[in-house]
C-alpha cells in the first residue's frame, strides 16, 4: 500500500478522525486553554503563566501531588512484592495452582468503583468488628483519618492489582528453562541460591515492566479514590486525578483545572519515557 | 531429599491456599452480609446470617433498574469494542504494509497518544462534544474508539509481522480488492490478536466510570454509573448496598467463568508487549 493509494487512507480514516477529535485536538486545545481564563463558555483572555504560578502555591493541589506520590511508591513496592510472591507460588507444581491463579486474578476484572465500595464496608464494619473481637484499638475508625485512608487505598490497590502483576511475572517465570534449574539442583545449589542466581536475573525484565506499569497506574487512579475515601477526611486523601476533576466540574474553574491537567500529563509522561529509555537500554545490553 | 522437597511443596501449597482465602474474603463478606437484615449486620459481620434475607436483592435489583443498566452496559461496551476491533485492525494492517516515512510517523503518533492521561484531555473533550450536542451514547462510543484505538493498533501492527506479504500479492494478482483481501484473508489470520484486543477493551470499557459519568444522563446509565447513584442513596444501609454490589458483579463473574483462559492469556499478552 503506497501513500497515494486510496485504500491506505480509507483504512486509516476512521481511527485518524477518532484519535484526532477525541485525543489530539482536545489535548492541543487544553494546552492553549491553560494559558487563558476560559471558563467553559465565555470569551477568553490570554493570561500567560498565571494559572501555573497559582497552582504551585495552592496547598490542596500540592497536597494531592504529595499524597499521590507517596501512594504510588507504597503501592509499587507492595504490588511487586505480592505479584512476585503469588507468581512464585502458582508456578510451582502444586495441585491448586490453576484455581489459585483464577482467584488472585479475579479482582482485576471488577471495576475500581465497585471494589472501593466493597472495601469501604470491610474497613469500616469488618475491621471494626475484628478489632473489637481481638481488642485491637487500631482497627477501629478506619478511613476516618488521613493515615488509615492512605493505607486503605494502598491495601485496596495491592489486592486488586497483584493478580495482574502476577500474570506478568508468570510469563517470565515459565520461560526459564527447566534444565537450568535441574542442573543447579544437581550441582547442590540451595533453593535460595537458585532463586538469587537463576530465577531473579531472568525475571528482572518483568520487574522493570511491572514497576513502571504499577507506577503509572497508581498515578492515574480515580475510581478507587472516589468510592473508598471520596478524598476525605477534609480532602486529605484526594489524589491528583480527583483534584483535577473537582476543580473542573465542582468548582467550575475550567482553565485552571486544565493547567493542573497539563502538569499531570508532564509527570505521567516523564515516568513513561523513563520506562521506554530503560527498556531500550536493556534490549541493547541483551 | 525427595521427601524434603515434597514437604516444602506442601507448605507452599498451604501458604497459597491461605492467601487464596484472604483474596476471596472480601467477596465472601460482601455476599453473606448482603443476605442479612440491617440489625443482623449491626450485631456481627463475620458469620452467616441468622436468617437468609432475599428481599435485599429484590429491592436492589429494582432500585438499580438492573436490566436497563445491564442493557446499556452491554450495548455501549459491545458496540465500542466492535468498532475498535474493526477499525484498529484495518489501520494496523495499512500501517504495517506501508513502509513509507509518513506511515511510520502516523504509527508513532498513535502509540505516543497512549502517554496522554484521560484527565489531560477531559475538559476540552467534554466542551467540544457538548457544543456539538454529542454528549450521548453515540458520542461516548466514538470517544471509546479514540481512546481505545492506540493500544489496539499497536497490537495489530505487531501481529502483522507474522502475516506473509506474499498473501497480499497472490490475492491482488487474483483480482481481489484491498477490502476483500483484508476481510477474507488477513482478518481471519489475525483472530488470536483480535481476541486479545477485544478482551483488553471490554475490561476497561465495561468498568469505566468517569467518562460515562460526564457524558451520559442518568436515564442511560451503565452499571458502574448506576451503582454510584445507588450507593449514594443507601449510605449506612449496608444490607441493600451490598446486595446491589453483588448483583453488579454477577455478569463479570459469569464472563470470567466462561472465558477465563482467554482472559488471562489476553491480559498477559497485552501487558508483556
Amino acid at each position: 500500500m503506497q501513500n497515494r493509494s486510496p485504500a491506505f487512507w480509507l483504512f486509516l480514516t476512521p481511527v485518524i478522525l477518532a484519535l484526532g477529535i477525541v485525543v489530539v485536538i482536545p489535548f492541543l486545545y487544553g494546552l492553549v486553554y491553560s494559558f487563558t481564563d476560559w471558563n467553559g463558555l465565555a470569551a477568553t483572555e490570554f493570561i500567560g503563566f498565571e494559572h501555573y504560578i497559582n497552582l504551585f502555591q495552592e496547598k490542596e493541589f500540592m497536597n494531592s501531588i504529595w499524597f499521590t506520590l507517596k501512594f504510588a511508591v507504597a503501592s509499587v513496592l507492595l504490588l511487586n512484592f505480592f505479584g512476585l510472591a503469588l507468581a512464585l507460588i502458582v508456578t510451582r507444581n502444586i495441585k491448586t495452582n490453576n484455581l489459585l491463579r483464577t482467584v488472585f486474578f479475579m479482582p482485576n476484572l471488577i471495576g475500581g468503583l465497585i471494589l472501593g465500595f466493597i472495601w469501604q464496608f470491610i474497613f469500616v464494619s469488618v475491621f471494626g468488628d475484628i478489632g473489637e473481637l481481638l481488642g485491637v484499638e487500631s482497627m477501629q475508625g478506619w478511613l476516618s483519618t488521613t493515615e488509615t485512608g492512605f493505607w486503605g487505598l494502598v491495601i485496596l490497590t495491592s489486592w486488586q492489582m497483584a493478580g495482574y502483576i502476577m500474570i506478568i511475572y508468570i510469563a517470565y517465570l515459565e520461560n526459564i528453562p527447566k534444565e537450568l534449574i535441574e542442573a543447579a539442583k544437581i550441582d547442590g545449589a540451595s533453593s535460595f541460591q537458585r532463586f538469587k542466581n537463576i530465577t531473579f536475573p531472568l525475571v528482572a525484565p518483568a520487574f522493570t515492566i511491572s514497576m513502571f506499569l504499577t507506577l503509572s497506574t497508581s498515578f492515574k487512579i480515580y475510581d478507587q479514590n472516589l468510592s473508598l475515601t471520596n478524598g476525605g477526611p477534609y480532602n486529605s486523601t484526594q489524589m491528583v486525578a480527583m483534584e483535577i476533576v473537582r476543580t473542573a466540574f465542582s468548582d467550575n474553574q475550567m482553565s485552571y483545572a486544565q493547567a493542573k491537567a497539563v502538569i499531570f500529563f508532564l509527570i505521567v509522561a516523564v515516568v513513561a519515557l523513563t520506562q521506554v529509555y530503560y527498556n531500550k537500554k536493556r534490549e541493547v545490553e541483551m | 531429599m525427595k521427601n524434603q522437597e515434597k514437604k516444602s511443596l506442601f507448605s507452599i501449597e498451604i501458604l497459597g491456599i491461605i492467601l487464596g482465602f484472604l483474596w476471596i474474603a472480601p467477596f465472601y463478606l460482601m455476599i453473606v452480609n448482603a443476605f442479612k437484615t440491617k440489625r443482623d449486620i449491626f450485631s456481627g459481620v463475620l458469620g452467616f446470617p441468622a436468617e437468609w434475607e432475599f428481599d435485599n436483592f429484590v429491592q436492589a435489583f429494582i432500585d438499580l433498574a438492573f436490566l436497563k443498566s445491564l442493557f446499556n452496559s452491554v450495548l455501549i461496551t459491545g458496540l465500542s469494542v466492535g468498532i475498535i476491533v474493526i477499525f484498529s485492525s484495518m489501520a494496523g494492517y495499512a500501517l504495517a504494509r506501508n513502509k513509507s516515512k509518513l506511515s511510520g510517523v502516523m504509527f508513532f503518533v498513535f502509540v505516543a497518544a497512549m502517554l496522554i492521561p484521560f484527565q489531560s484531555v477531559m475538559i476540552p473533550l467534554i466542551s467540544i462534544f457538548g457544543q456539538a450536542d454529542m454528549l450521548n451514547a453515540a458520542g461516548l462510543i466514538f470517544m471509546y474508539l479514540g481512546f481505545g484505538c492506540s493500544l489496539s493498533i499497536f497490537l495489530y501492527h505487531g501481529a502483522m509481522t507474522g502475516v506473509s506479504k506474499s498473501l497480499d500479492e497472490a490475492a491482488i494478482i487474483d483480482g481481489a480488492s484491498r477490502f476483500q483481501l483484508f476481510w477474507k484473508i488477513i482478518f481471519p489470520l489475525l483472530k488470536p490478536i483480535s481476541v486479545t484486543v477485544a478482551i483488553l477493551n471490554v475490561i476497561w470499557i465495561w468498568n469505566d466510570y468517569l467518562l460515562p459519568s460526564l457524558v451520559l444522563s442518568e436515564a442511560n446509565a451503565t452499571i458502574p454509573l448506576k451503582m454510584f447513584y445507588f450507593f449514594g442513596q443507601y449510605t449506612k444501609q449496608w444490607h441493600l448496598a451490598l446486595a446491589g454490589l453483588t448483583i453488579a458483579i454477577i455478569p463479570v463473574i459469569i464472563g470470567y467463568f466462561f472465558a477465563q483462559k482467554q482472559i488471562i492469556n489476553g491480559v498477559s499478552e497485552g501487558a508483556v508487549k
